[in-house]
């Protein structure tokens, strides 16, 4: 069984790190949440690959995908909309020059 | 007999200490007030110690103790507090209280243009307060709090115009050098406090123990010498005589405090009060004697070739002290030494007090630059004079009575201390006429008003002719002169009443003539040969030092004995000094600079990293847990061990 499992979390984690590694180092806002995105959807692969393949399989894994999905699509919704508010106020969606919290 | 007066007798310290506290804590707003409060407290501070001197008189040897004050417990041993009474120190407190008294007046036109004024009359105050609380405490400790006192009030009035280098040095020196000695003096109380009966300190118990002989000599011997080396270090004894020479960059009314009264008479006291311990052992006696003798004869030598006004005097304190020194060690009685101690206050004060005097006036200390100044000076020259004379032991004056009392107890004892004791006066007899022809007669040197500008120890401007001082000083001169003429007739060959009251014990010294008329002779010879050589100059000046040029070097160098401590101990310890400061600095402060700054650039790593990115805060978030993966990853296989 576990050979079965393993193709799917390894393509999660390879995922994952591209998404991390993009939301860590790309300066333009949008490929950034396009990161976040990657990230969530690994997990997503894992629930699904879970619920479907792990010791115990239940549905739980598939519906918090879906919740997952859905949170997805309102953050990148609401990401969206400041990054073009921000491109409106600065010109700009390097998110490098976002550190307006800073004081 | 219980005495009315005596049990006010803690009065008298309280005074000043009074004056200091209200300098202290105000006397800028004070101004003139507060010296005038400062002398009138040390006034009601002489007259109760005259009212109890006086009734004293009535030939009454008891003393007054009183010792109620339970100040610290150890284990079921009370230290108290406390004061004494005796004839010793009745005595004493009237030296003190007068001469301070005058020295305060003296300094109210002496100091009179310093800004620091009543910083100096607190100082003052402070002084005359811990020396009058040494000369009534009850018991060692009590004493060597006030002691410690004394040491500390020399330090601040040295090093009074401590913008000067040589002040700030001086002071230091005297501070340190005294400090050897009084370490000597704390052991001999550890010691006394470990083999006393019952651990008392206080002198009657003292007296008890030691005129019964309970304590075994040999520890007797070494806690007299003990106590002595603490004698020794204030009374600048040799070999640690030489801070007092130097503690001449102090204000001069201040030289005259610290000779006369307060910090150079504690040692001589101490010995004096402590003379039951000393009286026990034969050995240290000797001791005393033989340091007394020896820093008499030395001093004396070293005073002949001195060019500083001051120096002279300093060098003849040393002197004199000695043969206080070597009174004591005699073992007849301490009569002989208190004696010298009482008149030499009065000619001494008057000796310092008459060269503040010329200084003010001539504005230079070196005596080559002086002279002639008789003319202009009567008030300071008679009583110098005077000074001058029972210094050198001429009779009627007061310093004869009491020099011939030790000598002829010297020609009793010791013969060796007899012959070291004349050399030393005759000594003292030519350097006092070289220093009184050098300044007051003979005509007024050329240099001198080349050297009115500077040189002077005085912060106001020069004056362009010498001139009179004012009568806040010259008032306390005559009435110096007056006592250093008539003191010395409590004590004279025909009339034993002082030692008799002192000691309340009847040693019926033989009246010695023959020793009488050679101290005398003594004496007129130095001053002939001082009035041959400076003032008439029939004999040449460079009479020695032309021939020896090499023993003038030694005298005028103090026989190296300075160089010898910069050589031997000062050099090392400094050196040793530099390397502590060294490690300290490299090592110790290095420990400490590398934490702190451990810390710091941890803060400033911290500081930077919240630079508001969120890619930042990413990193760190990945990293965290990455540390806390591996921790538990670690945990969980140290676990599994």
């Amino acid at each position: 069984m576990g050979t079965i499992i393993t193709p799917y979390l390894t393509l999660a984690a390879i995922l994952f790190c591209i998404g991390l590694y993009g939301a860590l180092t790309k300066k333009n806002g949008v490929i950034v949440l396009l990161s976040i995105e990657l990230m969530l959807n690994a997990v997503n692969l894992n629930l699904v690959a879970f619920s479907k393949l792990g010791d115990h399989p239940v549905l739980t894994g598939q519906i918090f995908s879906l919740f997952n999905i859905t949170v997805a699509a309102a953050e990148a919704a609401v990401g969206i909309a400041i990054l073009i508010a921000l491109y409106r106020n600065k010109g700009t969606t390097d998110v490098t020059e976002m550190d307006s919290m800073k004081r | 007999m219980v005495s009315d007066y005596s049990q006010y007798a803690w009065l008298i310290p309280l005074f000043p200490l009074l004056a200091f506290l209200a300098l202290t804590a105000m006397g800028r707003q004070m101004k003139e007030a507060g010296i005038y409060f400062s002398i009138i407290a040390m006034l009601a501070s002489f007259i109760v110690a005259l009212l109890i001197f006086v009734e004293r008189l009535g030939g009454n040897v008891e003393g007054y103790t009183w010792d109620k004050l339970d100040w610290l417990r150890v284990g079921d041993i009370t230290l108290n507090m406390g004061f004494e009474v005796t004839n010793l120190n009745s005595l004493m407190l009237v030296i003190v209280t007068l001469v301070s008294l005058l020295v305060n007046v003296y300094s109210k036109g002496y100091m009179k243009d310093d800004e620091r004024i009543h910083v100096f009359f607190s100082y003052v105050a402070l002084f005359s307060f811990s020396m009058l609380g040494l000369v009534i405490s009850e018991n060692m400790l009590e004493l060597y709090i006030f002691w410690e006192l004394v040491g500390v009030c020399s330090f601040l009035l040295v090093g009074f115009w401590y913008f000067k280098p040589e002040a700030r040095a001086a002071a230091k020196k005297a501070f340190i050098v005294t400090r050897v000695g009084d370490v000597g003096l704390f052991i001999g109380i550890l010691l006394l406090f470990w083999h006393m009966p019952g651990h008392s300190l206080d002198f009657s118990s003292i007296h008890n123990a030691f005129s019964t002989g309970k304590i075994d000599p040999s520890t007797t011997t070494w806690i007299a010498i003990l106590i002595f080396i603490g004698a020794i270090g204030k009374s600048g004894q040799f070999p640690l005589h030489t801070w007092l020479p130097d503690a001449m960059e102090g204000p001069t009314p201040i030289s005259a405090l610290i000779h006369a009264a307060t910090m150079v008479a504690a040692g001589v006291y101490l010995v004096a009060r402590t003379f039951d311990i000393f009286h026990a052992s034969s050995d240290a006696l000797l001791v005393v004697a033989y340091v007394g003798g020896f820093t008499a004869l030395f001093a004396a030598t070293i005073g002949v070739a001195q060019n500083d006004i001051k120096r002279i005097l300093a060098y003849s304190t040393v002197s004199q002290l000695g043969y206080m020194m070597m009174a004591l060690g005699m073992g007849v009685s301490y009569a002989s030494g208190m004696f010298h101690l009482f008149t030499h206050a009065f000619f001494k004060a008057l000796l310092f007090l008459g060269a503040g005097s010329v200084i003010h006036a001539v504005h230079t200390q070196d005596i080559n630059e002086m002279g002639g100044l008789s003319r202009k000076m009567k008030i300071t020259t008679w009583t110098f004079a005077i000074g001058s004379l029972a210094l050198s032991g001429i009779p009627p004056f007061s310093g004869f009575w009491s020099k011939d009392l030790i000598l002829s107890e010297a020609y009793e004892h010791n013969k060796l201390l007899f012959w070291a004791g004349l050399i030393a006066a005759f000594f003292t007899a030519f350097y006092m006429a070289r220093l009184f022809f050098l300044v007051f007669m003979g005509s007024p040197s050329k240099k001198h008003h080349a050297a009115a500008a500077d040189g002077s120890d005085h912060t106001h401007s020069a004056h362009h002719e010498p001139h009179e001082s004012p009568a806040t000083m010259t008032t306390p001169l005559v009435i110096l002169a007056v006592l250093a003429v008539v003191a010395g007739f409590v004590n004279t060959p025909m009339n034993e009443w002082f030692s008799h009251w002192l000691t309340g014990e009847d040693h019926a010294e033989p009246v010695n003539w023959f020793i009488l008329i050679l101290s005398t002779l003594t004496g007129l010879l130095g001053i002939g040969l001082g009035y041959l050589m400076y003032l008439k100059r029939s004999v040449p000046r460079d009479v020695v030092s032309g021939k020896l040029p090499g023993l003038h070097t030694l005298v005028y160098r103090k026989y190296f004995i300075d160089e010898a401590y910069d050589g031997i101990l000062v050099k090392p310890l400094r050196g040793m000094g530099y390397i502590l400061e060294l490690i300290d600095i490299y090592i110790i402060d290095g420990i400490v600079r590398l934490s702190a700054y451990a810390v710091v650039s941890l803060g400033r790593l911290g500081a930077r990293l919240q630079n508001g990115q969120l890619q930042t805060y990413g990193v760190i978030t990945i990293l965290g847990m990455l540390i806390l993966a591996l921790a538990i990853a670690g945990r969980r296989f140290i676990h599994a061990e």
